[in-house]
């Protein structure tokens, strides 16, 4: 049934779209903005309209081919060309190229009296022409409302605003308008946003001081898209919007085991360490060598030649290295070597997404086979928990992509250990989890260091204490007392205790030893002694027994002569004799 | 014939420097472009006789015109001289603005 009407999977037409090069936006779009259809870009002062605006134009000279129009009502040609400069593009030689061409558009109402009717035929025809003079497949309208406080009669130039959008498309050049956001509208003349066949949102808003920046697709026609808001950034690189919410889960795995760079660590693991590419939560409180675990980690890594990018959010990486020369980690030779990067940056120094950006970018660049953040937790400071959640899922999630091991630390508060970031966010995502926390216990601290959970491997169940030394950290053996494991004094006091009770118990050893020697000789002597008696009996019986024997020698001897007649008297008087 | 330039300069030039150079823009023969050749003809001879340079330029031909004059209008009638420029758009059917616009007043009578 199913073969007699077969279904090509690849009919169905879809919305043709005009990629539009900038990172991320073209997932979120499913291909781009709809090709030869007008796009609306609106958003409140700073956002970067005019930046996504002019990146489509320049992608899509770059890498599509398309030449484009940049039509501008705000900034004039020589300073749109120097605001994009720092991003590297280069205007001036795109537009000599005949690749781009930008036309300032100046609209001045104290110039402008009117006097009858009129309409925008003068900015069709200039649009029309820039378009023709290069073929352009794009257009950038920036920022049309400004046309808005150039002209009175709002009334035409609303209909005029239609005829253009209605011309562009018959034109069939992709084209971005970009407007401000309007009180509780989506642009202030409330009309670009119906006109459009695609309203982009930008939104930046400022949670405790820090700017985040998020697009949103607020609608598309004909073609699905992404509905939520994405974080997006503009970076040196230009806009790069950070689509990375759906965990596909489809990530490669290996079989791979690494060490942690602690032998002992290894060691609670039953496969000796820990997958390659998976991750590595390591929390604990504070001063409780979570940096130092983290950094054995990394110098491990780069011991076996590979490369380590290290996010350190605490401190600089001089101090770094200081701090773990004095515990026997020496980091600095992988740094020469080029095998160890440390990227140190405070957190609130950048909102959550640009250290996503700042992560993917540094990981781009170094290809690195591990990463470490030490410690993930300071990112709260910067965004809500919710937001930090979806962070560190979309650092996870492309960690394991890219087959990165990763160990985060996180610092967790208090001594009621409440794990509040992490054992909801993240503990859910990484692989494996080790907990390293103070077992405090009379007048002192020890460290001490246990596995919560190992995917795919048993480990140890138990809690080991560990020593930072000069050599590095050391994982002790565990010494079970008499309620649980014993730690630190306790545990020398265990050791002496013990030494004590060992001594005493040789002690007793020994003397029971000898007492059983004693026995033995006792006993030994008793043995010869029944020996002696044994043989004096024998030797009686043996006697006995043998004089028994001769006498029935004796007898037979008698007897068998008589048969023979050799002694005549004895057989004559044999009764029962035969003649 | 629209972007055909005329030149009346009248003999008589009581004020040499007050000359009004004009430049209308339209985009073919439409009815609002035809309407303002005219309306703005009328008031020329009316106020300024003789005083004046119209130049028509038809942005249909020469769309690369546009830019310099930042055209978005049509009609759009610009005065290049006497400074500042001044831009008067529409028809021109509404005489008092264009006179106010234009500035186009005999001097000190």
């Amino acid at each position: 049934m199913q073969q007699a009407t077969p279904l090509p999977a690849t009919t169905l037409p879809k919305l043709p779209k005009a990629p539009t090069g900038i990172d991320g936006l073209d997932e979120i779009t499913e291909g781009g903005l709809p090709l030869g259809r007008p796009t609306l870009v609106c958003g409140s002062a700073g956002c970067g309209k005019t930046l996504m605006a002019i990146e489509f134009l320049v992608r899509g000279i770059e890498h599509y081919g398309e030449p484009g129009v940049f039509m501008t009502f705000e900034e004039t040609a020589d300073e749109l060309a120097a605001n994009v400069a720092s991003l590297g593009f280069d205007l001036k030689q795109l537009q000599t190229d005949k690749k781009l061409r930008v036309d300032h558009v100046h609209v001045d109402r104290s110039e402008i009296e009117e006097a009858g009717e009129y309409d925008l035929d003068g900015l069709f025809i200039r649009l029309g022409y820039a378009i023709d003079s290069i073929g352009a497949k794009r257009v950038v309208l920036d920022t049309i409302e400004a046309l808005f406080s150039g002209f009175p009669n709002e009334a035409v130039l609303r209909s005029e605003i239609r005829r253009l959008f209605r011309w562009l498309k018959d034109k069939g050049v992709t084209t971005v308008i970009t407007a401000e956001r309007g009180e509780g509208t989506l642009t202030r003349q409330g009309l670009e946003e119906y006109v459009s066949d695609c309203v982009i949102l930008l939104d930046n808003r400022v949670i405790d001081q820090i700017t985040t920046r998020r697009l949103r697709i607020v609608k598309y026609r004909g073609s699905t898209h992404g509905t939520n808001e994405y974080p997006y950034l503009i970076s040196e690189d230009g806009i790069s919007v950070l689509p990375v919410t759906s965990l596909k889960l489809e990530h490669k795995v290996s079989n791979e085991i690494i060490s942690s760079g602690v032998p002992g660590l290894d060691e609670m693991f039953m496969r000796k360490g820990w997958y390659r590419g998976s991750s590595i939560l390591l929390t604990g409180t504070a001063g409780t060598a979570k940096t130092t675990l983290a950094a054995s980690f990394a110098a491990e890594t780069c011991r076996r030649g590979e490369r380590c990018l290290y996010f350190a959010f605490e401190e600089s990486p001089a101090q770094l290295m200081r701090n773990m020369l004095s515990v026997g980690i020496d980091l600095k030779p992988y740094v020469e070597q080029g095998l160890l990067y440390i990227e140190a940056s405070r957190p609130t120094l950048n909102g959550l997404e640009r250290h996503l950006v700042t992560l993917h970018k540094t990981i781009g660049e170094y290809r690195p086979q591990a990463v470490v953040i030490d410690p993930i937790s300071n990112l709260v400071a910067v965004g809500s928990l919710s937001e930090v959640r979806s962070m560190l899922t979309r650092m996870i999630d492309f960690l394991k992509i890219s087959g990165v091991t990763a160990l985060f630390t996180a610092l967790i508060s208090g001594r009621h250990g409440q794990l509040e970031l992490t054992e909801e966010g993240v503990s859910s995502l990484v692989d494996t989890w080790i907990s390293v926390r103070d077992l405090e216990g009379v007048g002192e601290r020890n460290r001490g260091l246990s596995i919560l959970k190992a995917r795919g491997m048993s480990h140890s169940n138990q809690v080991r204490e560990f020593l930072v030394t000069e050599h590095g950290i050391q994982l002790l053996d565990v010494i079970i007392g008499p309620e649980g494991i014993i730690t630190g004094a306790g545990r020398l006091t265990q050791r002496i205790q013990e030494e004590a009770q060992r001594v005493v118990k040789q002690h007793e050893a020994d003397r029971r030893d000898r007492e059983l020697e004693r026995k033995r000789r006792v006993l030994e002597a008793t043995i010869a002694n029944l020996r002696t008696e044994f043989e004096t009996v024998e030797e009686e019986l043996r006697h006995i027994s043998h004089e028994e024997s001769t006498r029935e020698a004796a007898l037979r001897d008698g007897r068998s002569a008589l048969a023979t007649g050799l002694t005549s008297d004895y057989l004559t008087a044999q009764p029962n004799a035969r003649p | 014939m629209m972007e055909a330039r005329e030149e009346i300069n009248s003999a008589t030039e009581p004020l040499a420097s007050e000359t009004w150079e004009l430049r209308l823009y339209v985009a073919g023969q439409t009815s609002k472009s035809i309407a303002a050749l005219a309306n703005l003809r009328r008031y020329c001879e009316q106020h300024v006789p003789g005083r004046y340079q119209l130049e028509v330029i038809d942005l249909m031909q020469h769309p690369q015109l546009a830019e310099g004059d930042q055209i978005l209008a049509i009609p759009t009638v610009v005065r290049k001289v006497p400074e500042p420029i001044r831009k008067v758009i529409g028809d021109l059917s509404n005489e008092e603005r264009v006179i106010v616009g234009l500035d186009l007043r005999p001097q000190s009578r």
